[in-house]
């Protein structure tokens, strides 16, 4: 196993680009490349920069108005004649408001609709708890037949895009409101269902997703001076999970700590914690949401409050370095 | 409509009938009251109004029937047997396991099923998805879409009804089973519906009321329909839960419960020799 290609300015002056801007520029370039592909927006066609889709092919953007459950499934009758249709709106109301959509005539009906799912996590900030998806990973990785990527950068978000257009069914994209670290770069390579080593390490395995990718690696920094070697893996496919990247690395290192900004339970720890209860029950701590929703705030001061910092995941590696050493 | 095309029709309809009450009584469960009321609906639908080929379920300018209100599901299953879709006898089948023929539709089992459908309320979304992709490529396929009434306390009914009439989806036909009756009761009493067309009206529709057991009426209704109004057209169609079978018409409680075998054979006995209503 080897590492793969970064951002060489990761510590010095990262660039820094909302997620969402990802979905919006690789529905872009998509749409130039696949005539198919349409996309449905919510009255939040600018928040989610499907604004740009919308300027660059008019005639293949649909909106709905504020009517999440219908957007649902009119993307599931466009996909029935023929089209890509992309479903673009905040993660709270397309995988909650719109599960029973999602579930049943998506899912169960092997429809080939894409969701974006927006303004994931408490790094929302100001607009509190009612828009802060913290949920959204449990409720669709669930669903069978479902894909949920959650990529970790603008790149990986703009990947993440074309790739979900590649793969015939149901495929949950989430991303993020703030500008969040570059971590990767155009040229790192981004497959469906497969992880990748963002950094080598043989004492303790670090499984992120997300936005906590970055957090993952800082913490790696930190741990390295206190002598800690942290092997760092960037999951962004949460379904389906790389499992046989997983478990290898946690049986090498034996240890694992999992980072994600969403709720624990039922999500990517959780996901995580299925894998290796069964193939590699080495001891395990789950950074993430503990069970509680989010409030108003600015995104640094939600994300320190909550424990979704480099800090946090630092002290829970070592927290489960000492579990392995009992 | 001229004495032979009525006969054929009303040979169609009964047979569909008696599909329901032996398919349902062989299940041992299942929703015969709303598939009956929609019977003549369905033989409209799939005997003369919609183009449709049962050798090519996938022909590409078919057009398409949505049933939003899945449970009705026997109703769907007798017409595509008797459409030729797949052989009447797997009419048998209904809800047992392995079958493909699901409680409620799942399309992806069984052939010439658009959609799977059943919780309530998502047709009309799915049916103007697809009525919008046709109009986004000039094709000519028409989309039909079943609701129950009850089914219309779903918001999420209101919401297409408004997608559809701001896309000007005239090549789409809503088709409103109006038989006043749901499992806790009459319409009514549940929630008040009326005044229903105007509903309809007022968001945009063209609205079209007919009695939903009259072939006639049902042709002429669906013949005004393609003759396109710039606006989507919704058939309000009046009809009685249960019809054709006397101990289950405006009964709330036949909506979700099957007969028993020896019940079964006395509604088929009742069936073959009231003949034409």
């Amino acid at each position: 196993m080897t590492t793969v290609p970064l951002a060489d300015n990761l510590w010095a002056d990262v660039e820094m680009i909302p997620t969402r801007f990802g979905y919006g520029d690789g529905l872009v370039e998509l749409g130039g490349e696949n005539p198919r592909v349409v996309v449905l927006g919510a009255d939040l066609s600018s928040s989610l920069k499907v604004d740009r889709f919308q300027a660059a092919f008019p005639d293949r953007f649909i909106q709905t108005g504020i009517a999440e459950q219908d957007m649902t499934n009119l993307a599931a009758g466009l996909s029935l004649v023929g089209k890509i249709p992309f479903v673009s709106t905040y993660g709270v109301f397309c995988t909650g408001r719109a599960w029973d959509q999602l579930r049943t005539t998506v899912a169960y009906g092997g429809l080939n609709v894409k969701i974006g799912s927006g303004h994931g996590g408490i790094s929302v900030g100001p607009d509190g708890a009612t828009h802060q998806a913290l949920e959204d990973i449990a409720i669709t990785r669930t669903i069978p037949g479902m894909t949920v990527l959650v990529p970790c950068d603008y790149h990986e978000t703009v990947k993440a895009v074309k790739a979900a257009a590649a793969i015939e069914g149901p495929v949950v994209i989430r991303f993020g409101r703030e500008k969040v670290p570059v971590v990767t770069t155009s040229e790192t390579p981004f497959e469906v269902g497969r992880a990748e080593i963002f950094r080598e390490g043989s004492d303790v395995t670090i499984l992120a997703c997300g936005i906590m990718v970055y957090e993952a690696l800082k913490a790696a920094r930190t741990l390295e001076d206190e002598g800690v070697s942290a092997k760092v893996i960037n999951c962004h496919s949460v379904k389906p999970m790389d499992i046989r990247t997983v478990v290898d690395s946690a049986l090498e290192t034996g240890a694992v700590v999992t980072a994600e900004e969403h709720q624990v339970m039922g999500g990517f720890g959780s996901a995580v914690a299925e894998v290796l209860c069964r193939h590699a029950p080495v001891p395990l701590r789950m950074v993430g949401i503990q069970d509680v929703f989010g409030q108003s705030g600015s995104p640094e001061e939600l994300m320190d409050a909550y424990g979704l910092t480099s800090e946090a995941i630092a002290e829970s590696v070592r927290d489960v370095l000492e579990a392995k050493g009992r | 409509m001229d004495e032979n095309r009525r006969q054929r029709l009303e040979t169609i309809a009964g047979a569909i009938r008696r599909h329901i009450i032996s398919m349902v009584a062989a299940a041992g469960s299942g929703h015969p009251g709303g598939s009956l009321s929609a019977v003549e609906i369905l033989t409209a639908l799939y005997f003369e109004v919609m183009r449709h080929d049962p050798g090519n379920p996938a022909w590409e300018v078919r057009d398409r029937f949505v049933l939003s209100k899945g449970h009705a599901c026997p109703v769907v299953y007798a017409s595509l047997a008797e459409a030729g879709y797949f052989p009447v006898e797997e009419l048998q089948t209904l809800r047992a396991f392995g079958s493909r023929l699901q409680g409620h539709p799942d399309r992806k089992k069984l052939p010439g099923l658009e959609a799977s459908t059943g919780s309530l309320g998502q047709g009309l979304s799915i049916a103007s998805g697809m009525a919008l992709g046709f109009k986004m490529d000039q094709r000519s396929n028409r989309v039909y879409c079943l609701m129950g009434d009850g089914e219309l306390d779903e918001g999420q009914i209101w919401e297409a009804a408004m997608t559809a009439a701001h896309y000007k989806l005239d090549n789409l036909c809503g088709i409103i089973d109006r038989n006043g009756l749901q499992i806790d009761g009459w319409t009514c009493d549940v929630k008040t519906l009326e005044p229903l067309a105007d509903k309809w009206r007022a968001f945009g529709w063209n609205v079209i009321e007919v009695d939903g057991h009259n072939l006639e009426d049902l042709l002429c209704a669906f013949g005004r329909f393609r003759h396109g109004h710039f606006m989507p057209t919704v058939i309000i169609a009046h009809t009685v839960k249960g019809k054709g079978v006397k101990i289950m018409e405006n009964e709330a409680g036949w909506h979700g419960k099957a007969p028993d075998r020896d019940l079964a054979s006395r509604i088929l006995e009742e069936l073959d020799g009231g003949g034409k209503r």
